[in-house]
């Protein structure tokens, strides 16, 4: 506490901070700048959520009611990047911008500046990936990407000008992300505090060093595939046109060398925040911290060499299917390490649930959903029925919507009263679990038994025996969509006010970062804390 | 999250039964694969419910195992926070290595065998192989060809536009029906042979437990032996565009004695359709014909009024192409002329070489009756002996 308040005055000293508007344009500290990922990211949540209902809606009933197949291609699609690249990448960026310094005592990330620049790339790309629909209502173009998040060749050599803007607005995401994983990897291997060896290091840290590891080794070869398929969009290029030489199943290649690790991008940061939020509501100490690293490394790295399993009914040879295959199961190994030591962190502990502990019960139990389905997509027999169809559909939403969102919204809950100062309603917070968990299973659970039925995904319209099912889960949907109305709510009400937080804010927190006030500072850690071995 | 209501499970249970119940009455709702008709497809059921059993007993075991520690560990009950943060000695490390072991029993025995065995099986498409199907992906469409009898045909959605834009009532089979369907003998293995002229698309029938990609430019392969007759329906599984939703694969496994009556009717069929070509066609014949083959090959992108749906698909009423010269002085081809585009396509776009899969019977009256339909007046025509000649 006194290093704090130490710090207060010391920058008051200088006392030129910019308000209002170029306050956020020009800022480099980590805090606003997460607060910045973290608000933009709310705000793409509801657009890329709003997409997916108005899909929901069509898909109600059989037959063609809203919308024309082609403006349903582009919605799917566009869903998916925004979901992906602008909502939940950018929360958790939002998240270590705001809590890797504290957690390690830092007083701001390694590279400001560059910090800044990650950020405001954003919004420029989010506009690029969405302007087509703007620009077909003035009669430009035809819409935007419509060839779903996988740009898959020759349809999207096919496709209009919303290909050539999402491949740039990829660029500048890529960009936007290798600069933050570059600063997020050099604030953790400089700027830990004294005494904090890397196997001490908080678990939330190590997630997310992992994770910018994976995007520095990934982006750049879906930045290279999408070039390529730019030049052959453009510049007569043959790199996926069998006509000129060329193989469509390449761009497949590189697109899910990125696409398979980026799963593991999106879910090692949450998965390195589980443990905080499980020990803290059973106030014991997190079991097997060290195992818990060597299972995110693990699964870093098999997460690198079993992208093929996206495309195995492309015809792959018998010997790489069966690699795929079993290469791909073994990540259940250090997958089933974390869920042991989640569990064996709750064992035995003095449970509460509040609103985080909720959501990273419920994040558990439907992740656990995801990852045994996962594991039964691996089988190449099997998955010549599950691969295109509904089934996919449900189990990555349960990876990425209970794995992914739900992780984010336990992080959230968890650490807003350390942001703010203030409290959410728990209330509120509790209401918003419930439906968010019970409209997501009535949304997606019968996505399973449709693609089982032989549903295949991204179709407008569909034959008359999947019309219940679907009704089901446009129905849970909208209840989805709605109660998360609630969050933002809750979200808004806690920055405006409310009772007040203590610094520890919760009864069973470790860590640097609850040492700090609730709010901290602007400017924290200025004198290093330091670690004492024991 | 207070302490469980014991009539719950009760409920849950009678739910699912009522809904089970529920799902038996409707003839065509499932909660698994449905009723699967070639060898694959038994084998792929198999694991998948081996699979099911396996996952849901880890589930079940795994989060009772975490619902009874949050029932039983709970502040509010009075319980003291353990300390430990590891396993400590022996005993604790056997009980964490244990959990492990059987996951990997698991994972590369119990599901691994079988589904080495399953994949082996999947892909020898060559042994004993009693005949061959090729099998074309187009926007949005399948091409079928028997290298054996020569046979080849088109196969395309017959559901009405009425039933989808819910102007009349959807059918039974509402877009899983076709107006050719393919047809194979029960009993043989059938190598089928995949490719694509255009985009990638999968080509799918749940019952015979086979998906597999069309892909331009290459050839992939699968095979099934059918082992009862009936109609099996499916649908392209891969985004490949506008009509993604509305190309479905309807197959009819008819006894061999009906399979050769078949072929001989589909080659008595090509015949006739041969003859079109030589022979010479008054303008009425070319627009009538035209006209049904421009609505069943056109008009989804062109639109049935020739106004397409721009800047993808451009109109055709009023075009600069359509309504430009028909051939050169000499009778020889234009470069992007009308008879170009519709014989040879243009790259780079959805409209694909017709010429691959029509007959030139067709193409005549197609360009024919483009020409002189949706308020374009060229007046001139072309025979099908000339695009025989044009090929």
């Amino acid at each position: 506490m006194n290093t704090a308040t130490h710090t207060l005055d010391h920058h008051d000293g200088h006392g030129q901070h910019p308000t209002g508007l170029l306050r956020w344009l020009t800022t480099t500290n980590h805090k606003d700048i997460g607060t910045m990922y973290l608000t933009f990211s709310l705000l793409m949540f509801f657009v890329g959520g709003a997409m997916i209902l108005a899909v929901r809606a069509e898909l109600f009933q059989p037959g063609l009611q809203l919308m024309k197949p082609e403006f349903f291609n582009q919605l799917i699609g566009v869903h998916a990047l925004v979901m992906i690249f602008a909502a939940l990448m950018p929360a958790a960026t939002g998240f270590a911008n705001w809590m890797i310094p504290l957690m390690i005592g830092a007083p701001d990330m390694a590279l400001p500046r560059l910090n800044n620049w990650g950020f405001w790339l954003l919004p420029p790309a989010a506009m690029l990936l969405t302007m087509p629909f703007v620009l077909a209502l003035f009669g430009i173009g035809d819409g935007a990407v419509a060839t779903g998040w996988t740009l898959y060749a020759p349809l999207s050599v096919q496709g209009g000008i919303g290909v050539d803007f999402a491949i740039f607005s990829i660029h500048i995401l890529g960009i936007s992300s290798i600069m933050g994983s570059i600063n997020i990897i050099a604030t953790i291997l400089n700027m830990r505090a004294p005494g904090m060896t890397l196997m001490k290091m908080p678990l939330f840290c190590w997630g997310w060093l992992v994770t910018a590891v994976l995007l520095i080794i990934t982006l750049p070869v879906l930045a290279g595939g999408v070039t390529m398929l730019l030049t052959d969009r453009h510049f007569d290029t043959h790199f996926f046109n069998a006509a000129g030489g060329g193989d469509p199943i390449l761009f497949q290649h590189l697109f899910w060398f990125f696409g398979h690790p980026e799963v593991y991008i999106l879910l090692l940061p949450v998965w390195g925040l589980m443990p905080h939020v499980l020990s803290t509501f059973t106030r014991k100490p997190i079991y097997g911290h060290t195992a818990q690293v060597w299972s995110f490394i693990a699964i870093g790295v098999l997460g690198l060499i079993v992208w093929a399993h996206h495309f195995l009914t492309a015809g792959l040879p018998v010997p790489a299917l069966l690699y795929f295959m079993y290469s791909t199961m073994s990540i259940s190994l250090p997958l089933a390490v974390l869920f042991f030591c989640w569990i064996a962190t709750m064992w035995r502990g003095a449970m509460s649930f509040e609103t985080p502990m909720l959501f990273a019960v419920g994040f558990i139990v439907l992740f656990g959903i995801a990852g045994l389905t996962g594991l039964v997509l691996a089988d190449v027999a099997a998955d010549a029925q599950y691969h295109h169809s509904y089934f996919v559909v449900a189990h990555f939403h349960y990876a990425l919507f209970a794995g992914g969102i739900m992780g984010v919204m336990t992080g959230v809950y968890y650490w807003l009263p350390k942001w703010t100062g203030h409290m959410y309603s728990e209330k509120l917070g509790k209401l918003h679990f419930w439906l968010t968990v019970i409209s997501f299973n009535l949304t997606f659970m019968p996505q399973f038994f449709l693609g089982l039925a032989g549903m295949p995904r991204r179709i407008p319209d569909y034959a008359l025996q999947f019309a219940e099912f679907n009704a089901i889960s446009t129905v849970g949907a909208f209840v989805l969509g709605l109660s998360q109305l609630i969050f933002a709510y809750n979200v808004w009400r806690c920055v405006k006010g409310g009772e007040k937080a203590s610094d520890k804010v919760w009864e069973g927190t470790s860590g640097l970062e609850w040492e700090l006030s609730s709010p901290p500072p602007h400017h924290s850690w200025d004198i290093q804390p330091v670690i004492k071995s024991h | 999250m207070t302490t469980l209501n014991p009539r719950i499970p009760a409920k849950l249970f009678a739910g699912t039964g009522l809904m089970l119940a529920a799902g038996s009455a409707l003839a065509d709702y499932t909660w698994n694969f449905p009723k699967p008709v070639t060898p694959i497809a038994r084998d792929t059921l198999n694991i998948h419910n081996e699979f099911m059993v396996i996952i849901t007993a880890l589930f079940v075991v795994v989060f009772a195992i975490m619902l009874y520690s949050m029932a039983k560990h709970r502040k509010s009950t009075g319980a003291e926070p353990a300390r430990f943060s590891g396993p400590a000695g022996a005993l604790q490390w056997f009980w964490v290595l244990v959990p492990f072991g059987i996951l990997l029993f698991i994972d590369f025995v119990l599901m691994g065998i079988p589904a080495f065995h399953a994949v082996i099986e999947m892909e020898d498409t060559r042994t004993k192989a009693d005949m061959v199907l090729k099998v074309t992906g187009l926007q949005w469409k399948w091409k079928y060809e028997y290298p054996d009898s020569g046979i080849q045909f088109i196969s395309t959605l017959s559901t009405p536009r009425e039933q989808i834009e819910g102007k009349e009532a959807k059918g039974e089979h509402y877009l899983l029906e076709v107006d050719n369907e393919v047809v194979l003998p029960v009993g043989k293995k059938v190598r089928i042979l995949l490719t694509s002229t255009d985009v990638i698309h999968t080509w799918w029938v749940p019952q015979f437990g086979v998906k597999r990609d069309a892909i331009p430019g290459f050839l992939r392969e699968t095979w099934v032996r059918i082992e009862e007759p009936g109609v099996y329906r499916g649908q392209c599984a891969e985004l490949c565009g506008k009509d993604h939703g509305f190309m479905p694969v309807v197959v009819r496994a008819v006894p061999e004695a009906e399979y050769a009556e078949w072929v001989d009717k589909k080659k008595a069929e090509m015949a006739t359709a041969a003859a079109g070509s030589d022979k010479t066609w008054t303008k009425d014949e070319l627009m009538a014909a035209g006209k049904a083959a421009y609505e069943k090959n056109c008009a989804a992108c062109h639109q049935p009024e020739g106004q397409g749906l721009p800047p993808a698909f451009p109109a055709l009423a009023g075009s600069k192409i359509v309504n430009g010269p028909l051939l050169s002085p000499e009778g020889k081809l234009i470069p992007d002329s009308h008879v170009d585009r519709v014989l040879n396509g243009k790259t780079g776009t959805a409209m694909q070489a017709f010429k691959a899969t029509l007959s030139d019977a067709d193409l005549a009256a197609i360009i024919t009756y483009e020409r002189n339909a949706f308020g374009n007046t060229r007046g001139d025509m072309i025979q099908p002996a000339q695009i025989k000649a044009l090929r």
